[in-house]
């Protein structure tokens, strides 16, 4: 698609007039990510030519997802940018459903011949396979929304920052670091902005705006001498924010053990990256665990993963029916476990939900991928799994006929399937502190921030690191640990939760890149939770001497 | 979407350039064509095509640089891509560790482009499908697969002069086949750029007769055993392996190929002595382009030689720091193998496990190269040189120096995600724990 021709599509379609920076013979703007986007008219009308062409070759149900998705990166090392990159792709991806078969097919034309064209291949795919086809698509209905649009609450858009700010406030950091004794510092900013405009065959027409933040830290010590190096993590989390995550409020501050400050909804990069310098040089002299079991007290920004993985992943109905079996794997959790009623994921007061309309989180959005209305809905409900994760084309499988709203593809370019909404584990609700909870403890391993994660294709047995590790011993905080990772199973890991603290120790972890599919596809997804306790878990030691 | 001929790609390449006002600029330009099916619970799910071509600036102004992305080739779109890079690097502090653009370079002409996968129609997937689902339903068993074809091309441009243009075509297989009752599982990938090589029925069949061997694993306690690795399972440590080949981390002391006295492992031995892994972009059998992303030319190189570190990868800036001549990571590692089966392998083996493929590798301490992940598809117990029954999976946590020193035997080559990598007799590999997962 050539930008000119939008401006004389607007013209002709809308008469609005769009992209004035082109008109005016300048397309830069100052970080020239601010262009404005195509005008809405002119998406639905090239959208309504993929639909058009689809019912004209016997699709019965199609969809078109124009998107254009910019990317920023900002990469430095110490006293260094290295890179500073800006991205761009803009495309369309047409999805159909024929003979009870689906197609898909994209393509960076985005003109109407361009996208009928992809329109002609996806029905050519959907038409080829039906000779295949065993189990013909059941979609739920799903309500038209006509014409609506959503955007991620940001106060601070990324794209209207300097560059020079970030590289500063980047490098702020490293020096920081560096000034408290590191050897090396890598740090960066990866933002994301995703425009996507959806449409369907079922009459919604829908402009989404979305915005993805993620500060990244690390902090290596190296002890030459002693030929050993220890890293150390930012304690940051991914966020559904623009910007202002970086202003480091002291009031989204909550304070850890041995002085750490860990961070809820504002990040302060230059007082983490002091602390990473700081643990990290300890990491060198810390003392290595002893193997055995103990009682775990799992930070947020560490329990995070372990719910990702653990419930998240085995909850994906598309994973528990086979549709993964080839790549991510299945699921524990078996469709016999569910229809139970009273299978055991955890304890009494273990409460998972998903949610895929939390301020803030990554998985937020408006609608999802095949225009469905988001929501929260309870996955786990006082220790028993009470459903799953699933989108139009299989909720019907658990005799559900509404999509709980998941579905997302990565770009323009990858057909849309089931990803996991944001997780969580709900708050305690007797008023209970970490303070309280490490108080507790007897024998005990306080861990926080993300570290080495495994976990099997059915999601029994995992083994998890972390970033920084504190031995508790009869209620007190006794000094660094390292070589620590614990190996469980998820329903015992689970059904050994004890405590929970309360909701005003809850924040949220997140990944931008979680895989999933075959072409790969990565989604990024937040979990909340405040810290918790896990019982008798088994702790190995992960010191080798080669 | 057109894959663009050397002299169209030139083209688009050379008129990008011309609108060039930084110091230097460095332009690469690439696209794909690719096709997919997938398929499970027998029958086919989802399958789809993609088209996509980007085209990346680097411009610079001194050491100051700026990267930008664009997927429209008409003037317009080439002239603000190439401004908007030019604006990046203008508000970009300066990089200490700039190089400037590569000059004119010789490049050999590669093997990775086959007219007929480039030909592969939506009715070849679906009959590759077909020959999973068809045979599997015959024996209870569930088929999930995944066929993937591309075609495609990169193309570089640089104010100093260099040009450089690669084709290539590729296609990957994998099939996760299952037995009905839910207790057996197994599993077969295959790659190469010539789809003529590929015979999805023949590789269909080995994920069956495996998903059938593995019914009802038997739980044998975890701790050191000799093992048999298949390639599919040792790739993922060697490839880790082969990441921490770094010179500059290693310089830097923060790599297990750092050495104690503040240098590097270069000219040790790490490894047993019959261990020798290289890289040759002209290899028929795994060819790769003969040029990487920043136009350095892609050679044979020896990464270890009986044992010993031959060379490490030095970028261009640490290349100058220390004195030395450039060596690019590669894009493709051949591991030299021995006469040995997979049956001889068995067949001369008293106690063991036979591992198919290994799951979730994850990085547990970059000092040691200590990984662990997880058995899946088909992990089975050998003893008086047959294998006797299958065993529920087991996780490890291993590094594959240690692994790779503790050789016993060497089996055939396999090509495996564009590598060649033998089958191998392993002792001592340590397993940690069980999993019930199949």
């Amino acid at each position: 698609m050539k930008r000119r021709d939008f401006v004389q599509y607007a013209g002709l379609g809308s008469g609005a007039l769009m992209m004035p920076s082109l008109l005016m013979g300048n397309p830069i703007s100052q970080e020239a990510l601010l262009a404005p986007r195509m005008d809405v008219a002119l998406k639905k009308q090239l959208a309504d030519v993929a639909l058009n062409t689809a019912k004209s070759l016997g699709a019965s149900y199609a969809d078109a997802r124009i998107g254009r998705y910019l990317n920023q990166f900002v990469i430095t090392r110490e006293d260094k940018v290295q890179n500073v990159v800006n991205t761009e792709s803009f495309g369309v991806g047409i999805r159909v459903i024929v003979n009870g078969t689906w197609g898909f097919a994209s393509t960076s034309t985005v003109t109407e011949k361009g996208i009928q064209e992809a329109t002609n291949q996806a029905v050519g795919i959907a038409k080829a396979n039906a000779i295949l086809q065993k189990e013909p698509v059941v979609l739920a209905p799903t309500e038209s929304h006509g014409e609506v649009s959503w955007k991620t609450p940001i106060t601070k858009d990324f794209r209207e920052v300097p560059i020079s700010e970030k590289a500063d406030l980047l490098l702020s950091a490293n020096a920081a670091a560096m000034e408290a004794g590191a050897s090396f510092v890598n740090s960066g900013l990866f933002m994301v902005n995703e425009q996507k405009y959806f449409a369907s065959t079922d009459g919604s027409y829908i402009d989404q705006d979305v915005h993805r933040l993620w500060p990244f830290l690390n902090v290596t010590a190296v002890d030459r001498a002693a030929g050993k190096f220890k890293s150390r993590q930012g304690l940051s989390a991914p966020v559904g924010m623009g910007f202002e995550y970086m202003d480091g409020l002291d009031s989204e501050k909550v304070a850890g053990p041995a002085g750490m400050n860990l961070y809820r909804n504002s990040y302060d990069i230059i007082e983490d990256a002091k602390m990473a310098a700081e643990q990290a040089k300890a990491k060198l002299t810390a003392k290595s665990v002893e193997a055995g079991k103990y009682d775990l007290v799992l930070e947020p920004n560490h329990l995070g993963l372990t719910i990702h993985e653990s419930v998240g992943h085995p909850l994906e109905l598309d994973r528990v029916l086979g549709y993964e079996a080839n790549y991510a794997g299945t699921s524990f959790a078996t469709l016999d476990k569910w229809k139970s009623g009273d299978f055991k994921y955890g304890s009494d007061i273990v409460n998972l939900v998903a949610d895929k309309t939390q301020v803030g989180s990554l998985g937020a959005v408006g609608y999802d991928d095949e225009g469905v209305k988001t929501k929260k809905w309870d996955l786990v409900r006082n220790g028993v799994l009470v459903n799953y994760q699933a989108i139009r084309d299989q909720v019907h499988m658990i005799d559900q006929n509404a999509s709980h709203g998941c579905c997302y593809a990565q770009s323009w370019n990858d057909v849309q399937f089931q990803r996991m909404p944001n997780v969580s584990l709900e708050p305690g609700t007797e008023k209970y502190s970490v303070a309280d909870m490490i108080k507790d403890v007897e024998k005990g391993i306080y861990i926080a921030g993300r570290g080495s994660y495994s976990i099997d294709q059915q999601r029994y047995n995992f083994q998890f690191g972390g970033t920084v590790f504190f031995e508790i011993k009869d209620g007190e905080i006794a000094g660094m640990l390292e070589d620590v990772a614990y190996q469980s199973n998820t329903q015992e890991f689970w059904n050994s939760c004890v405590k929970i603290c309360d909701k005003d120790d809850y924040r949220m972890f997140g990944s931008f890149f979680d895989g999933k599919g075959q072409p790969s596809q990565v989604s990024a997804v937040s979990h909340g939770s405040s810290t918790a306790r896990f019982n008798d878990v088994n702790v190995i030691n992960t010191g080798r001497t080669i | 979407m057109a894959i663009y001929s050397k002299e169209e790609a030139r083209s688009i390449l050379e008129k990008a350039l011309s609108f060039s006002q930084a110091d230097t600029c460095e332009i690469n330009l690439g696209g794909s064509n690719e096709g997919n099916i997938r398929y499970a619970r027998n029958t086919v799910s989802t399958a789809g095509y993609n088209s996509n071509q980007t085209l990346v600036v680097q411009s610079s102004f001194g050491k100051r640089s700026g990267t930008a992305t664009i997927n429209e080739f008409d003037d317009a779109s080439l002239e603000k891509v190439v401004r908007r890079a030019e604006e990046l690097a203008r508000l970009s502090p300066e990089n200490p560790e700039f190089m400037e653009p590569l000059g004119p370079q010789e490049y050999d002409d590669s093997l990775t482009y086959k007219e007929s996968t480039a030909n592969i129609t939506p009715e070849y997937r679906a009959k590759v499908a077909q020959s999973s689902i068809d045979p599997a339903a015959a024996e209870d068993v569930t088929a999930a697969g995944f066929f993937n074809d591309s075609e495609g091309f990169s193309a570089m441009i640089n104010s100093k002069g260099l040009f450089a243009y690669n084709r290539s075509t590729n296609m990957d297989f994998t099939v996760t086949m299952r037995s009905n009752d839910g207790t057996g599982s197994g599993w077969v990938t295959r790659d190469f750029n010539d789809v003529d090589n590929f015979d999805a029925a023949e590789a269909s069949r080995t994920a069956i007769d495996k998903a059938v061997m593995s019914r009802e694993a038997q739980a044998i306690e975890p701790g050191k055993y000799t093992v048999i690795l298949e390639p599919a399972a040792s790739i993922g440590l060697l490839q880790n392996m082969v990441g921490a080949f770094s010179a500059r981390q290693a310089d830097e002391g923060r790599s297990f190929m750092s050495a104690p006295d503040g240098g590097n492992k270069l000219g040790q031995k790490i490894v047993d002595e019959r261990v020798s892994f290289y890289s040759d972009p002209l290899d028929p059998r795994v060819p790769t382009a003969t040029w990487n992303g920043a136009g350095q030319p892609l050679k044979k190189t020896v990464w270890l030689e009986n044992g010993v570190v031959k060379n490490l990868a030095y970028d261009r800036y640490w290349a100058e720091q220390k004195g030395v001549e450039p060596v690019p990571f590669p894009q493709g590692g051949i591991m030299e193998g021995g006469d040995a089966s997979l049956e001889d392998l068995i067949a001369s083996t008293q106690k063991g496990i036979l591992v198919t493929r290994f799951w979730y590798i994850r990085s547990v301490d970059p000092q040691t190269l200590l990984y662990t992940g997880l058995t899946r598809d088909g992990t089975f117990y050998i003893e008086n040189g047959k294998i006797k029954h299958p065993v529920k999976n087991f996780r490890f946590n291993e590094s594959p120096i240690i692994m790779l020193n503790n050789l016993e035997t060497l089996g055939k080559q396999v090509r495996i995600n564009g590598n060649l990598i033998p089958y191998m007799k392993i002792r001592d590999f340590t397993f940690t724990s069980l999993s019930d997962a199949v």
